[in-house]
């Protein structure tokens, strides 16, 4: 039960979309972007987000899309994380998309849900930072295209009323050799200790993580460290571990010790098996 | 562009009829189901979509209704445990004995309905996949694991 | 099902169809329009003053009817010692304490009300463990101990402590126990709090009716004591109370004791009697409503180099948390049963009960037997390597037998214990021991075993009751009208086999009531403990011997013989010389007609009543005494298979071997073991409630409380030795909640086997294992 009364907009279009919000936050209705909805509504239940208007996302068709067009794989902000896994176009994304909540969850959950929400992992993110996706945005009533990194550190940084429509990935990486390990603290289905994603691309390895900080990340610092072949696979992980972006998350799913202990564990297994992988 | 602003009355498509209810737009499906519609098959069990007792089918897929609003159905196909209509599942849990209280059986059910349409070749590494989205607290799962493997024909099963 | 085979067969629940059609109806599932709502603003705070609550705001809030604060109703409840608000006074002792309940029209209004209640707290200082709890100056959490009501005989709060009952157990002689150990093993183990987790939250409803009426209406265990409890709390008369109770979705203990009763009543009472209802969202669940018990413990082990068992010196400390509610029984629970199956001569043994700032704790499937088991057969597993002995045949060589004492001084008998040691050389076949405990795996893994044997017997008070009454249709079959809750086990479906059983008559011709009504039905004390097979099922044996009775006499006036030469079956009474002579029920049962319609006796009634008899309580000294009527042993293994790197594992198979004394419907006896193993297992490996620095328990919702999902379950082996308990229905013992015991024992036995770390607490997580062994990256 959400302890409060809001209004539900439904738009069809971009345009119809982008608009319901400039009015209702001019009506001070603190309008909110609404996609999978899980985690608006299970933080409405407990006060901890207020709104008198969502704006559903779901029905506008370019937020559906889900096809490849020439070289690239265009995904919709609205496609659940299910209907990643089942059309299965980009099997790193595919595979973490399916480690997110449970399955019920996922036929619910939307990338753009679980990119732009508040729980710190958002591990969705991690195949699209290792493949420079882009992403298309709605901004002062036209379409923009911008990599990703550029919108996206940490967490979601769009100005006000403004969206992602699409994701935007070169088609070569659905094809090209990865890895991903998510370890919990004991349940299969938990937020992630650690959320490895891995590939090798042009005999370089590129990695992102979850879990470890309180926020999703890829670091060039580190990806240096783990392509330095004059080091052992223990050195590089020892050094690579020096660059992370925050101190390591100390929370009821495991302390920042044990942390390090799984993450130390989880990278020379993901780097070892990405080795073996042509 | 839907709009629904105050309390309206909407009408959704439930097992296989239209009906009319009111709704504020705030209100999640599990409530409109329950306390409007007098379906109480889906149940509450934290009304934070980890249990799965609420599970209904969207379109032929399961949902957590306690995570969905009842203004988002509209337009589209809402199945609950009501609507089955003597699905092999259910005849499946009662032979395998895969309830005891029964609370969670619902959304069980609805799970594996679904699972048997979308994949009835999913293998038992897909089946805990999808099921590992409800909780049973008291059988051990092992019954309810029989019951959805005999009504799911895994291609190695032939 | 033919007639007279119905015991030791697999039956449908009676309800089963009703279960995956969505008809089956529990408490909230009557939709009743104009029901008002209740919700709890509960406190923040694990032990605070309340320095003032302002519900100006609140009440003027939309929809808002009344708000009910402590000092509305300012009465101690308590089932063993009156101790409890129902709705937190001049101070909170625990994270989600109830601070004031706001009835409204609708749910939304009320949650949105609750937030509007300003309440300015003081805090206090936090008692975080029971270990703290009992030094000397710790903080009070109830500084008028001395001063509360008992509700019942035999309990001894230690004033100006935290200590609410202690429970001694003197048997033997120690120095001598002592002299004769050769070995001796000693450790302390720590269990923390957890929650039963039934899938349907608790919830309930009053009303007050004009002519003063009170009905309730409630997901419990115990819809009698809630309606004894009201009218004692709220000087109603008894049979003013009438309490209905339909299907529960699931209970393992956590809706037997009596809390949203109160509350709902309490609304009820502030709008003119309206129907209020109250339901626990999965939050308040966890925290607001009681759970289970933490242990501390300290035990001391002698044997000879023999491996014989020679004395056994413990302490337990039992966190019941910010009140009493049934713990000093859990405590008690504990002491009598603390050894474990083993025949030990000298036992010392003092369980505390013992308050702290946590939820507080009420009866969790198995009565505190799981918690006690895992430090008693972890303790035996370090003794059994001290002596360089294989832990089974340890636990062999001192399994208890008959002629031997419990630690109450009960002597044992084949009948009131049943055969641990048929028990443990089953689970040695069915385990594979012969495999070895220990065995590389390759690609870094271990494979081991572990095991634990258990006990239980009931603790139920001296008087508890059951009764059934049966009555016929018109067409020979019979109603049977229990006051027993259908939670799950398909006790009610058990109880029909027992009448079929014993009325040689068809299963599908007895139909069940299968909601409770406290004014309709006969008592059945609570459905708890295990006791419902042979308490309620006594009393159905009697009502069936009533109902025959009376059969064979109005038969015998009929057919002109004496009632001797009658039999019955079939729904016929028949001439045992001659079975194709008789009169069949639907001729009988509304009165019997002779031909010029004339007609002799009326409906035939029948009734079944039984009180437990020779359970006596605990001599205060010694502890010596009969706490219940019989026990039911079993063994258990778990095997493990371990990743030496990664210190994580998976749980491959899970054994019981246990004495059902009969087993009288087998899928649902296997079902009921296996059910209680997932949890034990549960409890093993991940369920805690884990606390920031001021008591606040962190881990309130299922994201972040674990249970077992499909997937993770072991293969499940299940085994039965089945020796009668001569005074039980058809021999059959309790095995409701004995699946739990051993588990978390034989998963710590495994791990600690398989890791070389000595594992004394729970949950085993990976985490946990890490730190023992050192805790390095």
């Amino acid at each position: 039960m959400i302890p409060f009364n809001f209004d539900y907009y439904r738009p069809d279009t971009l345009e119809e979309a982008t608009r319901a919000y400039r009015e209702l936050d001019s009506r001070s209705l603190e309008p909110v972007y609404y996609s999978g909805g899980s985690e608006i509504i299970s933080m409405a239940r407990v006060h901890n987000i207020y709104t008198k208007a969502v704006i559903d996302l779901k029905a506008i068709p370019e937020c559906n899309v889900l096809e490849f067009r020439e070289d690239r794989l265009f995904i919709g902000s609205s496609v659940t994380l299910s209907r990643i896994s089942e059309e299965n176009p980009y099997p790193l994304l595919s595979k973490a998309c399916s480690r997110i909540a449970d399955h019920t969850m996922q036929c619910r959950i939307t990338i753009g849900g679980n990119l732009g929400g508040t729980i710190i992992y958002r591990e969705a993110s991690l195949p699209l930072l290792l493949s420079d996706c882009e992403v298309i945005v709605t901004s002062s009533g036209s379409l923009s295209r911008v990599p990703l990194a550029e919108v996206f550190r940490e967490r979601l940084l769009l100005p006000r009323g403004e969206f992602i429509v699409q994701f935007v990935i070169r088609k070569e990486y659905a094809a090209v050799p990865y890895v991903h390990v998510k370890k919990t603290r004991n349940e299969k289905i938990d937020y992630p200790l650690v959320s490895v994603a891995a590939l090798k691309k042009d005999g370089r390895i590129r990695l992102a993580l979850s879990g470890v900080c309180p926020f999703p990340f890829r670091s060039a610092d580190i990806e240096d460290r783990l392509n330095d072949m004059n080091d052992s696979w223990g050195i590089r992980i020892d050094k690579a571990l020096e660059y992370l972006p925050a101190p390591i998350l100390n929370d009821i799913s495991g302390s920042n010790g044990y942390r390090k202990f799984v993450l130390k564990n989880t990278l020379l297994n993901t780097l070892r098996t990405l080795e073996a992988m042509h | 562009m839907l709009k629904i602003e105050g309390k309206s009355i909407i009408q959704l498509d439930i097992n296989g009829e239209i009906r009319e209810t009111p709704v504020h737009p705030s209100d999640v499906l599990l409530y409109t189901l329950r306390e409007e519609l007098g379906l109480t098959g889906a149940k509450p069990g934290c009304e934070n979509g980890d249990c799965g007792a609420c599970t209904v089918l969207v379109d032929g897929w399961p949902v957590k209704a306690c995570l969905m609003l009842s203004v988002e159905a509209i337009g589209h196909k809402i199945t609950t445990v009501e609507g089955l209509n003597n699905a092999t599942i259910q005849k499946a849990f009662v032979e395998n004995w895969g309830f005891q209280c029964g609370y969670c059986t619902s959304g069980f059910l609805m799970v594996c309905h679904s699972l048997a349409y979308n994949h009835p070749n999913a293998d038992e590494y897909v089946m805990e996949e999808w099921l590992q989205s409800n909780i049973c607290r008291c059988t051990s799962y092992e019954e309810i694991r029989k019951a959805v493997n005999s009504v799911l024909m895994p291609a190695s099963k032939g | 099902m033919e007639a007279g085979t119905v015991i030791g067969s697999s039956v449908e629940r009676k309800e089963a169809w009703d279960k995956v059609t969505g008809v089956a109806k529990y408490t909230d599932d009557f939709i009743v329009p104009g029901i008002l709502h209740a919700k709890l603003l509960t406190s923040p705070y694990a032990h605070a003053v309340i320095k003032s609550i302002d519900a100006a705001q609140a009440i003027k809030s939309p929809g808002v009817k009344a708000i009910i604060t402590g000092s509305d109703f300012p009465i101690l409840c308590g089932v063993v010692l009156e101790d409890h608000p129902p709705v937190a006074t001049d101070k909170v002792r625990y994270f989600g304490e109830p601070v004031a309940i706001v009835v409204a029209n609708s749910e939304r209004e009320a949650m949105h009300a609750v937030k509007l209640i300003k309440v300015a707290y003081e805090p206090l200082p936090v008692v975080g463990s029971v270990g703290d709890a009992v030094k000397s100056h710790a903080p009070l959490i109830h500084e008028n101990l001395a001063a509360y009501k008992h509700a019942v005989k035999g309990i001894y709060p230690e004033p100006n402590t935290n200590i609410a009952d202690r429970i001694s157990i003197r048997k033997g002689n120690m120095p001598e126990g002592w002299a004769l150990s050769e070995v001796v093993a000693e450790a302390v183990f720590k269990l923390p709090k957890s929650d039963h987790i039934a899938m349907e939250t608790r919830n309930a409803r009053a009303e007050i009716h004009a002519d003063g009426e009170v009905l309730i209406s409630t997901s419990s265990q115990s819809p009698y004591s809630v309606k004894k409890m009201l009218s004692q709390y709220f000087s109603i008369d008894e049979g003013k109370v009438n309490v209905k109770t339909p299907l529960v979705g699931g209970g393992f203990g956590g809706k037997s004791p009596v809390q949203l009763e109160l509350l709902a009543y309490m609304a009820s009472k502030s709008v003119g009697g309206r129907l209020v209802k109250i339901a626990n969202s999965r939050e308040e669940d966890i925290v607001t409503s009681p759970c289970k018990l933490g242990l501390e413990a300290r035990i001391k082990l002698g044997a000879s180099r023999s491996g014989l068992l020679k004395a056994a010196e413990m302490t337990f400390l039992v966190d019941t948390g910010a009140y009493a509610d049934i713990g000093p029984r859990l405590a008690k629970s504990i002491a009598i049963d603390c050894t474990g199956p083993y025949n030990i001569d000298n036992v010392w043994c003092d369980s505390l009960c013992v308050y702290t700032n946590h939820p507080y704790s009420t009866s969790f499937r198995s009565f505190g037997h799981v918690s006690y088991t895992f430090c008693i057969e972890r303790a035996i597993d370090k003794l059994a390597k001290m002596l360089g002995m294989d832990p089974l045949e340890f636990r062999l060589r001192n399994a208890l037998g008959p002629g031997q004492t419990t630690p109450t001084q009960v002597k044992t008998t084949l009948s009131n214990l049943g055969n641990l040691t048929a028990c443990l050389k089953k689970l040695k076949h069915d385990i594979k021991w012969y495999e070895g405990a220990v065995i590389e795996a390759g690609n870094g893994k271990i494979r081991a075993k572990g095991i634990s044997c258990l006990w239980k017997t009931s603790d139920s008070p001296t008087d508890s009751v059951s009764g059934i009454f049966l009555t016929f249709n018109t067409d020979g079959s019979i109603n049977l009208n229990s006051g027993v809750v259908e939670i799950g086990p398909g006790m009610k479906t058990t109880l029909a086999q027992i009448l079929a059983e014993k009325m040689k008559m068809d299963l599908s011709r007895i139909h069940i009531k299968l909601e409770v009504d406290t004014q309709v039905s006969p008592e059945h004390w609570k459905t708890v403990a295990s006791m419902t097979t042979f308490m309620a099922g006594r009393a159905t044996l009697r009502a069936a011997e009533d109902l025959m009775k009376q059969l064979r006499s109005l038969a015998a006036l009929v057919m002109r013989c004496p009632p001797e030469d009658l039999d019955i079956a079939e729904e016929k009474v028949f001439l045992k010389q001659d079975p194709t002579i008789y009169v069949a029920f639907k001729d009988l049962v509304h009165g019997y007609k002779y031909p010029n319609g004339n007609a002799v006796e009326g409906q035939i009634l029948g009734r079944g009543s039984f009180i437990m008899s020779h359970i006596t309580q605990l001599d205060k000294e010694t502890g010596k005494g009969k706490p219940g009527p019989a026990w039911t042993v079993g063994a258990q293994a778990v095997e493990v298979e371990f990743d030496k790197t990664e210190l994580t594992y998976r749980i491959l198979k899970a054994c019981t071997v246990l004495d059902a004394g009969k087993v009288i419907n087998p899928k649902t006896a296997r079902g009921l073991i296996t059910g209680g193993m997932s949890m034990g297992l549960g409890m093993g490996s991940r369920e805690a409630f884990q606390y920031d620095s001021e008591g606040r328990v962190l881990n309130t919702s299922l994201r972040t409380y674990k249970v077992m999902h499909i997937g993770e379950e072991p293969e499940y082996i299940v085994d039965f030795v089945e020796t009668p308990q001569i005074d039980a229905p058809y021999g059959a013992r309790g095995i409701s909640e004995h699946g739990i015991i051993g588990m978390p024992a034989a998963l710590a036995n495994a791990l600690s086997a398989a890791s070389g770390a000595e594992l004394d607490e729970l949950p085993i997580t990976p985490e946990y294992i890490w730190k023992i062994k050192g805790g390095q990256a």
